[in-house]
Formats: C-alpha cells, sequence, structure tokens
C-alpha cells in the first residue's frame, strides 16, 4: 500500500470477530489529509464497527490502524483518541437531551478536558464567540436555550455534527448524517461537509446515493467487513459485485 | 479563579438556602441559650440535639445527590463513608475521655482494658490530637472512596453492579468492626464522652455550639455542591449520567470525573458522621448497616434528586416522620417507610422538590422563558438505575 507517512488514517488488514461473526475480514482503507471518503454498503457491512474500531471502542482482532501516519490507534481508548483530534457522529443522534443545545456544544468545545481545568473552566468572549458561529453554521441560534431533547430529528443531527465542530478534530467519522432530514436540510448538509473537508479529513457512511452523489468524492462500498469496491460513485455503483450485493439489479 | 467559582455557584437559590442556613445557626442556639424555659419561642435541649442529628443527615443525603442525582453513581454504602468520619471522632472523643473511664486508666479506653490490652495500638496514636483527629476525619473516608472508586471507575463497572459493589464494601465493614479484635470497641463501639475541644459534651451550650457547627458545616457544603455542579464539571457530570459513552467519545476521562465526585462526596459524608457523633454520643458498626445506606437513597428520592435543596428537605422531613413513627407506633415504622419510596417511586419520582418546580413551571404559564436555564429536576425522569443508553456495538 501507499507511504503511511502521508496519510490522515490507514487500516491494513483490520480484523475482528463477534462470537464467530467475522464483521471486519482484512479491511484497509486509507484517508489523506483534507480528503473526503464516503462509504456506502448494506447492512452489516462492517460500516458501524470500522468507526468503534477507529475510535477506540472495538480492540481489532488482527491488523494496524493508524492515525495521522504515526499514531496505534488500537492502543488508546475513546478519550485519549477523542484528543488526538478524531470526532464521531453516532448514526442514532446522540446529543445529550437533558442539556440545553448551547450547553452540548459548550461540553464538545475544544479545552482542556481534565477535571480540575473543567471545574474551574470560565467561558471567554473568543469561545462564546466561536460558538454563536457554530449555532449559525448549524441553524440553532434561535433554540440555543432550548433542551436538545425538545429538537427535531434532523436538528438533532445538525447539533451532533455542531459538537464534531466544536471540536475541532483532524478526522471526522460521519455515520449516517442524512437521516431524517428533509431534502433541503440534506442539501445543506453535503454543502456543509464538503467545505468541512477543504481543511479536514471526512469520513461519511450513508445509505442516501443522491446524498453520495452531491458529496461529489471518493466512494467506498463495503460488504461483509472488506472493501468490495472503490473510485467515484459512478464506477462503484457499475460494478458487478455492488449491484449484485447492495444496489440490487 | 476559585472565587470566580464560587461566585457563579451562588445563584438565587442557593444564596437563600446558604441564608436561611445560617439564621437557623444562630436562631436555634439562641433560642436553647438565651431564652429561658417556659417562655415562648424557647427550643428545649432535646430538639437542638435532634435537629443537630437530621442536619448531619441533610449532609449525607447531599453527598449521596451529588454522586447519584448529579452523575449518575447510585451508591448503597455511604453509609459507609459516614460512620468512618463517625469512628475517627468518636475515637478523638474515646481519647479525651483519659483516666475518668470506668477503668480509670490514662490512655487505654476501658474497652481496651477489658480485653486485657497492654497498650494502645498504633491506628489509636495521635487521635489525642482534635486537628489529627479532624485530618482523619477527611482522609479515611476520602482515601476508601478513592481506592475503591479508582477501581471500579477504571474498570468501567456502572448501574446496578456498582451499586452491590458499595452495598458490599459497607457490609464488609460491618462485619469488621463488629469484630472485638479490630480495636474499635467490637459490638459496643464507641461510647460514654465526655469532652470535646475541653467542654463537657452534655452541656446545652455545648450541644447549642454543635448544632451550629452542622448548620454551617452543611451551608459550606452546599456552596461546594453548587460551585461543583454549576461549573462545566457538572455539565459534563450530568453528561456522564445520561450518555456515558457519548462523553467518553468527546475526549472526557469519565473515570476521573466520577472518582472526583466520589471521593468529594465521600469526605463530606464523613464530615457529617464526624458531627453526627458527639451529638448522639455513640458510634457503633450498626452505622455501616446495608439498610441504613439505602435509607439515605430513600430521603434523595423523596426529597428530589438532582437538586440541591431536595435532598436536605427529603432527610429532615423522613427523619422527623421516623421520629414521630418509631416513639408512636413503633411497629410501623419500617412500613411507613417502605410505603413512602413506593409513593415517591411511582407519584412523585422527581421528589418533592422536582415536582414542586415542575407546577411553579405550569403555573407560570407555558410562556417559554429563555433567560433561566431549565434543570431543576429535568434529569429525574429515568429509572433509579439508568441502564447505559449506549449505541449498539456493530450495526
Amino acid at each position: 500500500m501507499a507511504d503511511k507517512t502521508d496519510t490522515m488514517l490507514y487500516l491494513d488488514g483490520v480484523s475482528v470477530s463477534f462470537d464467530g461473526f467475522r464483521a471486519l475480514n482484512g479491511l484497509s482503507i486509507i484517508v489523506y489529509p483534507a480528503e473526503m471518503l464516503a462509504i456506502i454498503g448494506p447492512n452489516g457491512a462492517g460500516k458501524t464497527t470500522m468507526m468503534d474500531i477507529i475510535t477506540g471502542k472495538t480492540r481489532p482482532d488482527d491488523g494496524e490502524v493508524l492515525f495521522d501516519g504515526r499514531t496505534d490507534l488500537t492502543q488508546l481508548d475513546e478519550a485519549a483518541i477523542a484528543n488526538l483530534g478524531i470526532g464521531r457522529k453516532f448514526q442514532k443522534p446522540t446529543v445529550f437531551e437533558n442539556q440545553t443545545v448551547w450547553d452540548n456544544l459548550e461540553l464538545a468545545l475544544k479545552k482542556p478536558r481534565n477535571v480540575l481545568a473543567t471545574l474551574f473552566y470560565a467561558m471567554d468572549a473568543s469561545d462564546r464567540a466561536r460558538l454563536d458561529e457554530i449555532l449559525e453554521t448549524v441553524r440553532l441560534t434561535a433554540r440555543k436555550n432550548d433542551l436538545a431533547a425538545d429538537l427535531s430529528h434532523g436538528q438533532k443531527q445538525w447539533l451532533e455534527i455542531g459538537m464534531l465542530l466544536a471540536q475541532d478534530p483532524k478526522l471526522l467519522l460521519v455515520d449516517e448524517p442524512v437521516a431524517g432530514m428533509t431534502d433541503s436540510e440534506t442539501v445543506e448538509t453535503a454543502k456543509l461537509l464538503k467545505d468541512i473537508a477543504r481543511t479536514r479529513s471526512v469520513v461519511v457512511v450513508e445509505h442516501d446515493m443522491s446524498f453520495v452523489r452531491d458529496l461529489d468524492t471518493r466512494v467506498m462500498c463495503l460488504a461483509e467487513g472488506s472493501v468490495l469496491a472503490e473510485g467515484s460513485l459512478d464506477q462503484v455503483s457499475a460494478n458487478p459485485k455492488v449491484i449484485e450485493s447492495y444496489l440490487g439489479r | 479563579m476559585i472565587t470566580q467559582a464560587i461566585l457563579r455557584a451562588l445563584d438565587k437559590k442557593a444564596i437563600w438556602l446558604v441564608g436561611i442556613l445560617l439564621v437557623i445557626a444562630i436562631a436555634i442556639p439562641a433560642g436553647n441559650l438565651l431564652i429561658p424555659p417556659g417562655q415562648p419561642f424557647h427550643v428545649p435541649a432535646y430538639i437542638v440535639t435532634l435537629f443537630g442529628k437530621y442536619l448531619c443527615y441533610a449532609i449525607l443525603a447531599l453527598a449521596l445527590d451529588l454522586v447519584w442525582g448529579y452523575c449518575g453513581i447510585l451508591s448503597l454504602g455511604h453509609g459507609a463513608f459516614f460512620a468512618l468520619g463517625g469512628y475517627a471522632m468518636g475515637m478523638y472523643l474515646m481519647r479525651q475521655i483519659g483516666d475518668r473511664g470506668v477503668y480509670a486508666n490514662p490512655t487505654l479506653p476501658d474497652f481496651m482494658v477489658f480485653l486485657n490490652w497492654r497498650e494502645l495500638p498504633w491506628y489509636w496514636q495521635g487521635f489525642d490530637q482534635f486537628w489529627f483527629a479532624m485530618i482523619m476525619v477527611v482522609l479515611v473516608p476520602g482515601i476508601l472512596a478513592f481506592v475503591f472508586g479508582f477501581l471500579a471507575f477504571r474498570s468501567r463497572v456502572t448501574g446496578v453492579y456498582l451499586s452491590i459493589m458499595t452495598q458490599a464494601m459497607t457490609f464488609a465493614l460491618l462485619l469488621a468492626f463488629f469484630r472485638n479484635d479490630m480495636g474499635f470497641g467490637g459490638n459496643n463501639g464507641l461510647t460514654d464522652f465526655k469532652e470535646i475541644l475541653g467542654f463537657p459534651i452534655q452541656a446545652a451550650s455545648t450541644r447549642s455550639a454543635l448544632f451550629a457547627a452542622t448548620a454551617v458545616t452543611l451551608a459550606l457544603s452546599v456552596i461546594v455542591c453548587s460551585m461543583i455542579v454549576n461549573s462545566k464539571l457538572g455539565k459534563v457530570m450530568a453528561a456522564i449520567r445520561d450518555a456515558e459513552s457519548r462523553t467518553r467519545f468527546l475526549g472526557y476521562r469519565v473515570e476521573y470525573v466520577k472518582l472526583f465526585a466520589f471521593t468529594v462526596s465521600a469526605i463530606m459524608a464523613g464530615i457529617a458522621g464526624a458531627l453526627y457523633v458527639p451529638q448522639v454520643g455513640i458510634i457503633n458498626p450498626g452505622e455501616f448497616e446495608p439498610a441504613n445506606s439505602i435509607e439515605v437513597v430513600i430521603w434523595t428520592a423523596v426529597g428530589g434528586r438532582g437538586t440541591i435543596v431536595g435532598p436536605i428537605i427529603g432527610a429532615v422531613l423522613v427523619n422527623m416522620g421516623k421520629s414521630y413513627f418509631t416513639g408512636a407506633l413503633p411497629d410501623l415504622w419500617l412500613f411507613a417507610l417502605g410505603g413512602l419510596f413506593i409513593f415517591v417511586t411511582i407519584f412523585l419520582p422527581k421528589g418533592i422538590v422536582g415536582t414542586f418546580a415542575q407546577w411553579w413551571r405550569q403555573a407560570r404559564g407555558p410562556r417559554r422563558d429563555n433567560t433561566t436555564p431549565r434543570d431543576t429536576g429535568a434529569s429525574a425522569d429515568r429509572p433509579l438505575v439508568a441502564a447505559d443508553p449506549q449505541p449498539k456495538p456493530a450495526e
């Protein structure tokens, strides 16, 4: 494979089994800095398991997982990996429902995470400006004092994307960002992610094909825990194996 | 930095609460000492001690609320930290007896003479000094909580499993302290105290001073707890309570946040125990009873977990009920307590304070008020032990 040192994310031959079920089977993925990769694939292809491995939730049985060309992610736990600069948006929007939109973003904002620094943290004007800017971007300014529980499904998705932005990560893992969004919201999300990908690496998992087309980027199709096809969306969707296992005839 | 944190802690509710506690700290002793018996507003001595005891329980309930209501750690062993603080104070009080004990031994407490011990065990050294005993009141529960919490939280033990472990911890200590050869007075515990800091422990003025000290300590605990829960750390604690795994993916070390809350809470419980012992005049292994720790959970649930004032109200009200029932209808007390817990769980899941706050919001109408954060009791909809709402590991 290519030279590891130039990569943002490097997975080589990653395998993991749960109770005999091989969720990932020699998966190899490379993502370069400031590049977006869209991943498609049928349910059970291992898309979420892949994200679990990158973010330290699951340990691989075998294979190499490197971040930024040098950091071995298989040795670190979730918090350490998050602090390296990997942000994750979950498939099911996971926000802190009993806290306000503003507090959710404040929790995500990139700041020292240790106990004492958090206890004595006081938000300054630049932090406030940053959160206001993010609220504008994800269009939640009017709802900043509402509980996250009161948001619509699509708004929760946006809030979680806003939390990702506040974390200021180098690599974003975005799992099904447009589920439950209206068409116009979907278009906006594609614009936003493309904008983010100009400076950061982004991995998007999505089923919505028109959204993937809007992203206009390299596409990878996973099936049964390994890469089935890779290339532009047109190349991938013309691949007979992809049609067989995912798109359907 | 610290003053800023304290100022932030003192929102309107906390200022009122601290103010009321300080007034009580002066008014009750004044009513006892300055107003002669027979006059209206005279406070009888037994009331001073009884309410002093309630306020100790209130500190304990507030300590439990810090970990349970705000951080989702249901400890069923907080009575252990309370009892350990109480034992540290009891050891100081035993050493103050000196040669006025039954056996008139200048250094050995009576129970050691009775057991034919020749010299003071090493762990009783230093307890003749008040400052040393006070350091131990903080250190012993604090270190136990730190070690226990470090092992449990690092291994990611949560929910009912953690609750069972805390229960086992207090039960193990109960059995240990029952043993005579532990050197803590076995079954009988420590009692027959004479003096504290040179003042006779039975005197009305000493009792009033202990009451005032308890009320002031409760006020300080309110400030410390508000400071923690109103800080960003408080938001992280609530995040851990509601979605632990998500908090990890944001980069927070969940185990250290929990460890901090658990240790601070255990220290508060220990201090409450230390104030309790001179007022009730005895500490024995019964304080480690698992049932005691469960009662603390009931007080907190009744008052309203996830609020600062709730556990204080819960502890005082339930114990007033206990004092009444155990006097008037002693056989019925446990039924009443159990019934109360069931009633609160089903009909008032947010406790007295949480339910009241909800009524208050509704009474003010549906008008959305964005200037005040809507924090009261919002957390209390969850079951008592929350199942970890984590995303599934694989798709």
